[in-house]
């Protein structure tokens, strides 16, 4: 009876298998078709429907949970992407392994919309302009719920405040870690000093028995849920977790803290580059890159989108568009080299494993 | 012993819980209309509609059931041809590929993935479903191979060999006597081989290429994130659907009391 | 049991060819290309630091704490696989395995996804804690400690457990139990010298399919740890996927390989003495 029962199953499966198996390489196998590697949730899934409806270029869209999960996957020629989205040290990183080729702006008429402001940001590390298209941008900062924590919230020293033991949420990436504990204790987050860098550690380690958890994304859904009273988290998020769990508070540190831009770069091993520049001209569209913003809420650095944000309150928000003139001390990442990757690695695995 | 039966049904069931709370919590969340998984915003239906009108979760689930089912397939047939090809090995030859089997076993799954991936930008294959099924198959023989060779120590070679005595071709007497003795090795080998690949994350993790998914990598890349509740409601829907083939396969078992009842 | 098949022809053997084509070609060069990459730096030449680094202080302690969390796993899954085995031997003597196959059915969930609902159950304002503050009991804090890993590991690989130790038992004939009792013997006794002996088998082959993927997960440590524990697992993926540094994954991967042959050879030896010794 059970032998029978499986071999219905069985010729089940295999026949619904046949018949959607075309399905599996549907995209792969047509030829207009555009291979994208994103970071997780930073785009909104409508806009991939209405760029296909619009070209009739077929989106292959995958994610990545980290600059660092990303890199070896290109360098290595394990997939191969047509635009990538990495953050700004990570783009030094790839030019200077020569992964990327320049982009032909000519066929991206749109990127007049991105503000001038922003190029002049990815000149730190595209020095020519030559290969990225700015999409978000951003500061590291504290998230924090009201109601657990009543004193005011300046500093990252609250991160290593005893009151909070098992309340604070940690980045999980190496470089986000060590800028908050390299800025706390007033030092560059670039920072390739080994008395600094061995300070910062001492100092994240100190900080250990305080944390509830190392996250990465997951800082977002905890805060929502009120697991934690702390949090570092990019200033993107924390309009979404706002509009969540109102009690939560996004702060910049006044020690200062990280600035950063994501951009779209093209590998050097893209087979669909005309396909790719088509894809970036769309998502710098103004009417575009303001539906995405909306759904993302991370800040863009598409000027003339803001007219076409139709959320009065997105549109104003502080946390979205901070005058940053405000801020001192806000740095942006650089590549640091192979061997101080590979040691301030060595030295975040010693913290985590302290 | 039958005293015990009080404990012994306690216990079975202790257990039961324990393995079925995490399963229920995920239903329960199935049904959660906040897309929080640490909110409850009532009941709802939506994600069960909306995850028929997601592509991309949809895909997966095609990829992974494919995977699996073409993969436990393919490791079964070779995987029982070599079972049977052993048996009139020599000894030696026999260890060393019984040794062979027992590496993928025995090796961390993040080593054989990431050894298949080495292999694979060696060869400068693309990566996408292909190498995912390739992997798959590599680590779901060894499966196969470990169910159905205990079951040749338990073939009765005396009946074999008469019915070669009595006429019966080499290959009739195979199939008519030792396929039917081994059969539950091999079926059992097959869902147990279904089962890895249906389950397995690290393997698919690094074999997969650009825009291939399998519900494991989908989940993975989505935890860092907060999982969509979509994907509760899809394996709520496979859950259940596991275990309603399971009971009516047991109804039937236990409905037909007439032959061996009384064992 | 070793009788050959005597009129099956030595043509045969060609069945296992495909098989063994395809074992070179997916597992022994891609273990090869492990070795090369384990024992060689950055540049290609020749070097043992690879292998060595295992003793840096990192390493070492993240494999001793590895060590210690699968070994713990592995004996409370056979401490709660054991009875329960016995007790569905027993009771589904003569009637369907599919009984056992209850306790097999949740590996049909996605693991991963059994592995975030422990998150979600034993978070601070998860479930349990929600049911025990209600009831104005302590709250229950293992998430993100070693013991939260424990129990996903325990979680997770005790259908490894049970299956194969219910299939031994299953398998046992109750006429020996029987006729030890016949003959004499009480309960335990007749448990000690009879069906202990004879379930080891399955017992020994439950242990390594607990032990191996509890020693080498980094899933588990990752989502229940809150990134607070560095397993082995978690130190070689981190080594191929962020840090980008293959020659140092791959010469841990050894290393990691190393120690679970030991292993298996320990328990194996322990599995052969008790066979001999009845």
């Amino acid at each position: 009876m059970i032998k029978k029962l499986i071999c219905v199953v069985l010729a089940a499966f295999i026949a619904i298998s046949a018949s959607t198996s075309c399905g599996i390489s549907k995209a792969e196998r047509s030829e207009n078709v555009v291979y994208v590697y994103n970071a997780g949730e930073y785009i909104d899934p409508d806009l991939l429907d209405q760029f296909t409806a619009e070209t009739g270029i077929q989106v292959v869209y995958d994610e990545f949970e980290s600059n660092e999960i990303m890199y070896p996957k290109i360098e290595s020629g394990a997939a191969v992407y047509d635009v990538v989205c990495p953050s700004d040290y990570m783009i030094e990183k790839m030019i200077k392994k020569d992964l990327l080729q320049p982009i032909d702006y000519s066929k991206i008429p749109n990127i007049k919309n991105i503000g001038d402001y922003y190029i002049e940001q990815s000149r730190s590390f595209d020095p020519e302009h030559k290969y990225t298209v700015p999409y978000c941008w951003g500061t590291v900062g504290i998230l924090y719920n009201k109601t657990m924590v009543s004193e005011k919230v300046d500093s990252w020293d609250i991160l290593w405040d005893e009151k909070y033991k098992n309340e604070i949420l940690m980045q999980d990436s190496v470089r986000d870690a060590f800028m908050v504990s390299l800025m706390d204790l007033g030092y560059s987050c670039n920072s390739l000093d080994h008395d600094e860098i061995e300070a910062a550690t001492e100092r994240l380690k100190a900080q250990k028995h305080l944390v509830q958890a190392y996250v990465v994304d997951q800082v977002r859904d905890k805060m929502i849920g009120n697991e934690a009273a702390l949090g570092v988290i990019y200033s993107g998020e924390a309009l979404y977790t706002q509009s969540q769990n109102p009690d939560l508070e996004y702060v910049i540190p006044k020690e200062g803290t990280n600035l950063w831009l994501d951009c779209w770069v093209m590998p050097k091993n893209a087979k669909n580059v005309e396909n790719g520049l088509k894809f970036l001209n769309f998502l710098c569209d103004a009417k575009v890159a303001a539906k995405n913003f909306e759904y993302i809420t991370y800040s863009t650095p598409n000027e003339a989108c803001r007219d076409y944000i139709e959320d009065e309150d997105l549109k104003n928000s502080e946390t979205a568009f901070p005058d940053l003139s405000k801020y001192t001390n806000l740095e942006t990442y650089h590549y640091l080299g192979d061997t101080a990757d590979k040691y301030l690695n060595g030295m975040w695995r010693e913290v985590k494993s302290y | 012993m039958i005293r015990h039966n009080g404990i012994k049904r306690f216990y079975t069931i202790l257990i039961l819980f324990f393995l079925y709370a995490p399963i229920l919590t995920l239903m329960v969340l199935s049904f959660n209309s906040s897309k929080s998984r640490s909110h409850w915003g009532g009941f709802t239906f939506d994600w069960y509609i909306s995850l028929f009108e997601n592509e991309h979760i949809m895909q997966a689930f095609w990829n992974t059931i494919i995977i699996a089912v073409i993969s436990a397939l393919i490791a079964t047939i070779f995987g029982t041809l070599a079972c049977i090809g052993m048996q009139v090995m020599k000894k030696r030859m026999r260890s060393v590929i019984m040794g062979i089997t027992n590496i993928p076993m025995l090796n961390a799954d993040i080593v054989t993935g990431i050894s298949l991936m080495l292999l694979f930008i060696a060869c400068r294959v693309n990566m996408g479903g292909a190498t995912v099924l390739l992997a798959h198959i590599t680590f779901n023989i060894p499966y196969v191979i470990l169910s159905v060779m205990p079951k040749f120590r338990q073939i009765n070679y005396a009946t074999y060999e008469a019915a070669q005595d009595l006429g019966a071709t080499p290959t009739y007497a195979f199939t008519h006597i030792i396929f039917p003795d081994i059969l539950p090795g091999v079926i059992s080998g097959f869902l147990m081989a279904f089962t890895m690949s249906l389950d397995d994350f690290i393997i698919t993790h690094f074999t997969k290429g650009a825009g291939f998914d399998t519900l494991s990598t989908k989940i993975y890349s989505e935890v860092k994130k907060g999982v969509s509740p979509e994907i509760y409601a899809l394996s709520t829907i496979m859950f259940t659907l596991v275990l309603a083939l399971l009971v009516i396969v047991n109804a039937r078992k236990f409905r037909p009391k007439k032959k061996g009842g009384a064992a | 049991m070793r009788k050959p098949w005597k009129s099956l022809s030595k043509k045969t053997r060609a069945l296992a060819a495909p098989y063994f084509v395809w074992s070179v070609g997916f597992i022994i060069i891609p273990l090869i290309i492990i070795f090369f990459y384990g024992f060689a730096d950055a540049n290609g030449h020749f070097t043992l630091s690879n292998v060595a680094s295992i003793f840096s202080h990192v390493n070492l302690k993240a494999l001793i704490i590895s060590m210690l969390l699968s070994f713990l796993s592995t004996f409370v899954c056979l401490l709660i696989a054991y009875p329960l085995a016995y007790i569905l031997a027993e009771f589904g003597h003569g009637k369907s395995s599919l009984f056992a196959f209850i306790f097999i059915l949740p590996m049909w969930m996605n693991s991963l996804l059994r592995t975030i609902a422990w998150q979600n159950l034993l978070e601070k304002t998860g479930l349990i804690n929600t049911i025990l503050s209600f009831f104005h009991l302590p709250t229950m804090m293992i998430i993100n400690t070693p013991w939260a890993i424990v129990l996903g590991m325990v979680y997770d690989f005790l259908p490894f457990m049970i299956l194969p130790i219910y299939n031994t038992l299953s398998r046992l004939e109750i006429d020996y139990a029987n006729a030890a009792r016949d003959l004499g013997a009480n309960g335990w006794q007749t448990f000690w010298k009879i069906t202990w002996p004879l379930s080891l088998p399955g017992v020994i082959s439950g242990i390594t399919m607990v032990f191996v993927p509890s020693l080498t997960t980094f899933v588990i440590s990752d989502i229940l740890g809150g990134g607070k524990i560095l397993l082995i697992g978690n130190i070689i993926e981190q080594l191929f996927t962020q840090d980008n540094d293959w020659n140092a994954g791959a010469g841990l991967s050894i290393v990691l390989m190393i120690f679970i042959v030991i292993s298996m050879i320990i328990t194996d030896k322990y599995d052969k003495e008790d066979a001999t010794k009845k």
